[in-house]
């Protein structure tokens, strides 16, 4: 019988696990089943250009249908899997329908954290995450009108940026004294506020949302008796949870994710997993985690494709990520979480460039980079390096920072 | 439809019809080829789909932002032809486009 590898998530990661097994010489066929409608697209425009309207989801699709044909990708889209059988070695469709497989892949990705709290089903209260919840929110967009985001992390800084461009009233509330807490320094937090008041959003910290009012559709945002906020339309994000339904039901290893080993493999030696489903161990902060982000879900997938061809690779990709708000372009290298010290490069109080190195040890462990790409890529090399770097020589902005690897 | 070269580190040559309006690096990831990885899907954000441009096309090409330039400098073995391919659009002008590919994105 032909082997048959099955892509279970038309995703960043769904997609490119696909393309990378012909590229490591998969000579059986591939299938990949997704739920949503689409070929896999990028996620990141869609809280920016795509929100506005700028493009659309052709401009978005990673590539077109006809260069997966090309290669004999084929889809099945708009086709949820229900169940995985490890032992007959099937995935069942909610249609009734049951495909077999060789081996099989899981990309299944994340979910959105939805508040449970009275009025929350509101017509108008919105998540981000997928094209048409994006296209749900489109019709609210309206200049002048008033949005209120509820989370201050990179999905509701960066929607604020944009609704604020389209020349809505915007307000951010975020539970937490600071946006961005999870995330990175005070630092970084004071300068996101301060830009985003001088653009002319509202930030409002401590802010514990408890529910919300409207007659139909919502027109108000409660925070307990001290406050509350109207709105014509409300975007929640607050997190996102791995979708390991399937996985766990099957039997396979789960916890916060999908766990799987340093090639992407799961408990199952037939079975893998990328991207943000997939919990793994990191080897530059030798920990279990998982990750949301871009660049994890295209590494692991090249790394699960070898796998699956019986190449072994390992995944040891540092983390990156990036978020563009405005005119700033903020390239974060690596995983600040547990530092013990943070260098500021440049002026993080005026201005709109500079950078922070987070230490721990005295290791650089992660950089945020706003507007200072330079500052981004040798970050990488220092941490992914370990190189010791003279704390008052990063902090000066007059020494070049290509000239700190040089003496280092 | 335009066609541009892509000569790989190694040699190899691909020739490839990319759609007018797309930037270079969107026909390298259409068409799989292995030196362009192109992580952030094109937005000046990772410096992956680092390419050098022949000599004959270079003034054809409209020049670097700031933020393309300051990227340069920090990838592997940058040169003065060097360019991010993501931010060369592929227009008509651009037929024939010659761009040789490094040894490693990282």
């Amino acid at each position: 019988m032909e082997q048959i590898c099955v892509v279970v998530g038309a995703s960043h990661a769904g997609g490119q696990l696909a393309v990378s097994l012909r590229q490591e010489k998969w000579e059986g066929k591939i299938l990949v089943i997704g739920e949503e409608h689409y070929l896999p697209y990028n996620r990141p425009p869609l809280s920016k250009t795509f929100l506005s309207g700028e493009k659309h989801v052709d401009d978005i699709l990673i590539r077109p249908e006809a260069q997966y044909e090309k290669v004999g990708i084929d889809f099945m889209l708009g086709q949820r899997v229900t169940a995985i059988d490890c032992q007959a070695r099937t995935v069942s469709l909610e249609s009734g329908t049951e495909v077999p497989y060789t081996k099989l892949a899981l990309t299944t990705g994340a979910s959105v954290r939805k508040l449970n709290l009275p009025g929350a089903d509101l017509k108008g209260v919105m998540y981000l995450r997928d094209i048409s919840d994006v296209e749900n929110i489109q019709p609210y967009v309206i200049p002048g009108k008033k949005a209120v985001i509820v989370g201050g992390g990179y999905i509701g800084l960066e929607t604020a940026a944009m609704l604020r461009k389209i020349g809505m009233d915007v307000t951010v509330l975020e539970a937490a004294d600071r946006v961005l807490n999870r995330v990175t320094a005070p630092v970084m937090s004071a300068f996101y506020t301060r830009v985003h008041e001088e653009e002319g959003v509202r930030i409002v910290t401590n802010a514990g949302v408890t529910g919300f009012a409207g007659d139909k559709r919502v027109q108000e945002v409660l925070c307990g008796d001290d406050a509350s906020y109207s709105a014509d339309l409300v975007i929640v994000g607050i997190g996102v949870i791995p979708n390991t339904g399937i996985a766990e039901a099957a039997g396979l290893e789960t916890d916060n994710g999908i766990c799987v080993d340093a090639h992407c493999r799961t408990s199952d030696p037939d079975i893998v997993a990328a991207g943000d489903c997939a919990n793994h161990h990191n080897v530059f902060y030798d920990m279990r985690l998982r990750l949301e982000s871009v660049q994890n879900a295209m590494d692991q997938a090249k790394v699960a494709a070898a796998t699956l061809c019986g190449r072994e690779i390992q995944y040891n990709a540092l983390p990156w990520f990036w978020s563009d708000q405005y005119d700033l372009k903020l390239q974060i290298a690596g995983l600040s979480n547990g530092y013990d010290d943070v260098v500021v490069r440049g002026d993080s109080e005026a201005g709109r460039k500079f950078s922070a190195f987070y230490y721990s040890g005295g290791k650089v462990i992660a950089v945020d980079a706003i507007n200072s790409p330079q500052e981004f890529m040798i970050g990488k090399q220092i941490i992914t390096q370990s190189l010791a770097v003279n704390k008052s020589q990063l902090a000066n902005p007059e020494v070049p920072i290509k000239s700190l690897l040089d003496k280092s | 439809m335009p066609v541009v070269t892509y000569i790989s580190h190694d040699g190899a040559i691909n020739e490839i019809e990319v759609t007018s309006g797309n930037s270079v690096m969107q026909g390298a990831v259409d068409n799989m080829i292995d030196g362009i990885v192109a992580e952030c899907g094109g937005s000046c954000s990772c410096a992956t789909c680092h390419c050098y441009v022949d000599d004959a096309w270079k003034d054809k090409i409209p020049p670097a932002s700031e933020m393309e330039k300051d990227m340069l400098e920090c990838v592997l073995e940058p040169q003065e032809n060097s360019r991010l391919s993501c931010q060369i659009k592929v227009t008509g002008d651009l037929d024939g486009l010659v761009v040789r590919l490094p040894a490693s994105q990282f």
